[in-house]
C-alpha cells in the first residue's frame, strides 16, 4: 500500500513537472516581454532609435524574431548575444566595455575638480594688501545696497 | 536661370563678406576711420543681399521648381505653402543660407548700435562676425549650393551648379517632400529657435575676440554683450524646449529626451552658455575669472558650430560618413582654427586678464558660482565623450558602438543632482564672503520645510530613495526662491506701503536680472519634477485587441472603441485614427482619445500621432502601433502612463517667462539721468 502510494505520488510530481515544462515551452511571449528586450537594442540603419519603438519594417521583424527565440524558450542574455553575433556589438544601448566610457569623463571631471580645489586653496591665501572689496562701479553693489536697505527695514519692524 | 541668379547673389555676398574682413584690418592698421566705416557698411549690405538670395530660394520652393534639386528634396506639389517655406530650413543646403542669413541680420544690428564709447572694439567684431559669416556663405557656394540644377547628361541625371556641356535641363514632375517629422508645428519653429541661439551666441564671442586683441580685457565687453547673451540663451533654450515637446509629441515613444547626438549637439552650448551666464557675474562683481569666461565664450562659439554641423550632417553615424561628407573636413578646420587662434589670445593677453580680487571665502557666491561652473563643464564633458566615443572607438579599434540613454542617465544624473543642490544654496550666500554659520542662518527654514515635504512625500507618493532624494532638492530650491522674494516683496510692502501683488511686480522691475533668474531656477525645479517623474516612474503596456476590448495599466483602464482609415488625396497623406475610452481606477470615464498614424506618400514615411489625457498628477499617452484594416479584429496599442510629466512643460513656459524677464532691456542710463535732470530743474523752477 505504502509502496503503490510513493509510486502514484512520484508519478503525479513527474507528470506535473513534465506538464509545466510544456506549459512554459507553449506559452507566447506578451508584447512586454519582447519590448524589454528590444528596447536595450539598436538596429544599424535606424539611427539612435531603440528597437522597441522604431516603426520600420526591418525593425518589426527583429522584434518578431525576440519573440520567436523567447518563445523557444531562449533567455535574454542569449538572444542579446545572437543579435550581437548577427550585427556586431553596435545593436546594444551600451559598449561592451563600460568601464572605458565612464572612466575617461570621470578622470577629466576629477581633475577639474583636483583645479578648482587648488585654485580655491591659492585664491583664500590670506595676503598682504589684497583688496577683496566688492568693485565700486559694478551694477551689482547697488543691488546688495538695496537688499541690505531691505534687511534693515525688515530688522527694524520686527 | 532664377536659380543661378540666386548663386550669383551668393557669390557677390561672399565677396562683400570678404571685403568686409579686409577693410575692417586695413581700417583698423592705418588707423583710416573711413575705411572701418566701409567695412561696416559693407557688411550691412550682406543682410539685403542674404534676403534676396533667400528670397529666390523661397520664390523656388513655393512655385514646384523642382529641377532645383533642393527644391526637388525638401518640397512636393501635396504641400501647403507655409510648409514649402519652412522647408527652407529642412536640408542642409537651406540650413547653411538660413544660418548665414540670421547673422547677417545679427551682425548688422549689432553694428548699427551706438559705438561712441567702444570705437576701438568695431573694426574686430566686423572682423570676427564676417569671418564666422564668410565661411557660412562659403559653404554654400562651394560645397552645399542651394540652387544647384539637375541636369541629364549621358551619365544620368545629376545635380550641377553649372550647366554642364551637351545635357539638359531635367524637371522632375513632383518632388519627395519633407519629411514627414518636420511638418509638425513644433519642427517649423524649433530649428529658427535653435539657430537664432547659435547665432547670438556668435555676438558675444565676437566682442571677446575684440577685447582681447585691442587690449581692452575690463569687463566692458561683458556688459555691452550681456542683453545679447540672455537673448541667445532664451532663444537656444525656447528651441531645447521645443524640440522636446516636438519629440514626445511626433517619435512616439512615450518621452521627450533620448539622448540622441543630434540633440545634445543642441544641449552641449546651452550648457556653456549658461555656465556663462553665472561666471559673468563674478567677473562684473568681482572682477574675477576673466580667462575662464573668455575661455567658455570661445568653446560656446565651437561648439555652436559644432552643433550645427551636427543637426543636419549626420556624421556621427560613422567616421566612414565624415571622411565622405563634403563639409565636414572643413568644419573641423574652421573650428579648430577659431580654437587655437582663440586661445592664443588669451595667452598672449593672459596678464592682463588677471583677477583685480581675491575669493575670500568657499561658502562665497563666486566661489559656489565656480563649483556650478565645474559641474555644467562636467556635463559637457560626458555629453562630448558620449557623442564622440562611438567614433573613436570606430577609429581605434574598428568597432561601432552605441552610446545610448543608460550610459548618459547614470553620468549625468549626480551632477545634475548637485547642481539643483547649489540652486538651493547659492542665491543665500553673499558676495565676498559668507560663513557657514551666516549660510546656516539663512537656509534652516527653508531646508526644515524642505525635510517636512519630502517626508509626507516618503509616507503617501513613494518609497524610492533616488525620487525621495530628487523631491528633496527640488522642495528645497523652491522653497528657498520663494522664501528670497517673500523677503523682499516683504520688505517693499512695509517700507513703500504696497499690496503684496505691486511688492512682486516692483521688485521684479528693479532688479530683473536676479528675480528673473529666481524664476528660471524655480522653473528648473518643477521641469526637474517632470523628469523625474518620467525618469523613475513611467510605465507602459503594449497588446493586441479586438473592439470593445480593454488594456490595464497603472490604474487605468483602457477600452478599444474602433479604427478608422481614410485618403486625404490633395494632402498626399493616409490618416489611420483609433478610437479608445478611458476609465480610471474605480471605473470613472476619463475621455476618448484618438492615437493616430499618418502616412506620407511622397516621403513614405509615416508619422505617429500619440492620443494624450493629460493632468497634473499623470499623463496618459496612447500610440496605435498596428492595425487589421478590414475585420479591426486586432488592433495593436502601446500605452504609456508618464507620472509628473506636466510639471515638465509648466516649468518650460515659465522658464522661457523669467529669461524674458532678467533679458527685457532696462531704460538707457543716459536718457534716465537727462530725465531725472531735467525734473529737477522743474522743480527748481517751480519752487
Amino acid at each position: 500500500m505504502k509502496k503503490n502510494l510513493f509510486i502514484t505520488v512520484l508519478v503525479f510530481i513527474l507528470a506535473s513537472a513534465f506538464a509545466n515544462i510544456v506549459f512554459a515551452q507553449s506559452t507566447t511571449p506578451t508584447d512586454d516581454d519582447v519590448n524589454k528586450i528590444a528596447k536595450q537594442l539598436y538596429c544599424p540603419v535606424c539611427e539612435s532609435t531603440p528597437l522597441d519603438v522604431c516603426p520600420t519594417e526591418a525593425c518589426r521583424q527583429w522584434r518578431q524574431t525576440i519573440r520567436t527565440m523567447l518563445t523557444e524558450g531562449k533567455s535574454e542574455a542569449e538572444i542579446k548575444q545572437y543579435f550581437v553575433t548577427q550585427y556586431g556589438v553596435r545593436v546594444l544601448n551600451v559598449p561592451p566595455n563600460p568601464w572605458v566610457t565612464y572612466f575617461v569623463p570621470a578622470v577629466v571631471i576629477l581633475i577639474g575638480a583636483l583645479l578648482l580645489f587648488r585654485g580655491f586653496q591659492l585664491w583664500t591665501k590670506p595676503r598682504v594688501a589684497v583688496p577683496t572689496a566688492v568693485k565700486e562701479d559694478a551694477e551689482p553693489v547697488q543691488q546688495d545696497e538695496y537688499l541690505a536697505k531691505m534687511e534693515a527695514e525688515l530688522k527694524r519692524r520686527k | 536661370m532664377i536659380a543661378d541668379f540666386g548663386y550669383g547673389v551668393l557669390v557677390v555676398t561672399f565677396i562683400v563678406t570678404l571685403y568686409s574682413i579686409f577693410a575692417a584690418i586695413y581700417g583698423e592698421q592705418k588707423k583710416s576711420a573711413a575705411l572701418v566705416e566701409s567695412a561696416r557698411r559693407a557688411m550691412l549690405l550682406t543682410w539685403p543681399l542674404l534676403t534676396l538670395a533667400a528670397g529666390i530660394l523661397i520664390y523656388l520652393l513655393i512655385n514646384n521648381h523642382f529641377e532645383v534639386q533642393f527644391v526637388y528634396e525638401v518640397t512636393s506639389r501635396s504641400m501647403p505653402t507655409y510648409l514649402k517655406v519652412t522647408a527652407w530650413w529642412g536640408g542642409q543646403a537651406g540650413s547653411l543660407l538660413f544660418w548665414s542669413w540670421l547673422m547677417s541680420a545679427f551682425a548688422s544690428l549689432v553694428t548699427l548700435r551706438k559705438w561712441d564709447r567702444d570705437r576701438e572694439f568695431l573694426p574686430w567684431v566686423i572682423v570676427v562676425a564676417c569671418v564666422t559669416l564668410a565661411f557660412f556663405v562659403g559653404m554654400t557656394i562651394f560645397f552645399e549650393n542651394p540652387f544647384k540644377q539637375l541636369f541629364q547628361t549621358v551619365d544620368g541625371i545629376n545635380p550641377f551648379t553649372f550647366q554642364p556641356a551637351n545635357s539638359i535641363l531635367f524637371t522632375p514632375q513632383d518632388g519627395r517632400g519633407l519629411n514627414p517629422l518636420l511638418r509638425h508645428p513644433g519642427m517649423v519653429i524649433h530649428p529658427p529657435m535653435l539657430y537664432l541661439g547659435f547665432v547670438s551666441f556668435v555676438i558675444p564671442y565676437a566682442f571677446a575676440m575684440a577685447a582681447l586683441i585691442t587690449g581692452r580685457t575690463d569687463d566692458r565687453w561683458i556688459r555691452i554683450t550681456r542683453r545679447w547673451t540672455l537673448w541667445a540663451w532664451l532663444f537656444l533654450s525656447a528651441g531645447l524646449v521645443l524640440g522636446s515637446r516636438w519629440a514626445y509629441d511626433v517619435l512616439g515613444w512615450g518621452g521627450f529626451w533620448g539622448w540622441d547626438p543630434v540633440e545634445i549637439a543642441a544641449f552641449m552650448p546651452w550648457l556653456t552658455g549658461t555656465a556663462f551666464l553665472h561666471s559673468v557675474m563674478i567677473q562684473e562683481k568681482r572682477g574675477m575669472l576673466k580667462h575662464w569666461n573668455m575661455l567658455l565664450i570661445i568653446i560656446t562659439y565651437d561648439l555652436v558650430i559644432f552643433g550645427t554641423f551636427l543637426t543636419r550632417s549626420g556624421v556621427l553615424s560613422s567616421v566612414h560618413a565624415f571622411a565622405q561628407s563634403a563639409i565636414g573636413p572643413f568644419f573641423f578646420l574652421f573650428i579648430g582654427l577659431t580654437l587655437i587662434t582663440s586661445v592664443a589670445l588669451i595667452i598672449y593677453r593672459w596678464d592682463k586678464l588677471r583677477s583685480e580680487t581675491e575669493m575670500t571665502s568657499m561658502l562665497s557666491r563666486e566661489a559656489l558660482f565656480l563649483l556650478n561652473n565645474l559641474l555644467f563643464i562636467s556635463i559637457l564633458v560626458v555629453c562630448f565623450w558620449g557623442v564622440i566615443y562611438p567614433l573613436i572607438s570606430e577609429l581605434f579599434t574598428g568597432q561601432k558602438v552605441t552610446v545610448g540613454p543608460p550610459f548618459y542617465l547614470r553620468a549625468t544624473g549626480p551632477l545634475f543632482a548637485a547642481l539643483i543642490f547649489l540652486m538651493g544654496v547659492a542665491p543665500l550666500s553673499a558676495w565676498g564672503h559668507s560663513t557657514l554659520k551666516t549660510l546656516g542662518r539663512a537656509i534652516w527654514k527653508p531646508t526644515v520645510g524642505a525635510i517636512l515635504i519630502t517626508i509626507a512625500l516618503y509616507l503617501t507618493y513613494t518609497h524610492n530613495l533616488y525620487a525621495i532624494l530628487g523631491f528633496f532638492l527640488i522642495a528645497l530650491v523652491i522653497l528657498v526662491t520663494i522664501y528670497e522674494y517673500w523677503r523682499g516683496a516683504y520688505a517693499r510692502q512695509k517700507a513703500q506701503g504696497e499690496n503684496v501683488f505691486v511688492a512682486f511686480w516692483n521688485l521684479t522691475k528693479r532688479n530683473r536680472r536676479r528675480y528673473g533668474g529666481y524664476i528660471i531656477h524655480l522653473s528648473i525645479s518643477l521641469m526637474a519634477i517632470g523628469i523625474l517623474g518620467i525618469n523613475l516612474f513611467q510605465t507602459e503596456t503594449q497588446g493586441t485587441i479586438g473592439v470593445n476590448d480593454s488594456m490595464h495599466i497603472a490604474g487605468y483602464t483602457m477600452k478599444y472603441k474602433d479604427v478608422a482609415s481614410w485618403d486625404n488625396a490633395p494632402a498626399g497623406v493616409n490618416y489611420t485614427r483609433a478610437t479608445v475610452s478611458i476609465y480610471g481606477k474605480d471605473g470613472t470615464y476619463l475621455g476618448d482619445l484618438h492615437p493616430r498614424k499618418d502616412y506620407y506618400f511622397d516621403a513614405q514615411q509615416p508619422m505617429t500621432i500619440p492620443g494624450q489625457l493629460a493632468s497634473l498628477k499623470d499623463e496618459v499617452y496612447v500610440i496605435l502601433i498596428d492595425w487589421q484594416p478590414i475585420n479591426q479584429a486586432g488592433t495593436t496599442f502601446k500605452i504609456f502612463v508618464n507620472p509628473l510629466i506636466n510639471w515638465m512643460w509648466i516649468g518650460s513656459f515659465l522658464f522661457l517667462f523669467g529669461i524674458i524677464i532678467a533679458a527685457w532691456p532696462d531704460e538707457d542710463p543716459e536718457r534716465v539721468a537727462v530725465r531725472a535732470d531735467k525734473s529737477l530743474k522743474q522743480t527748481s523752477a517751480a519752487d
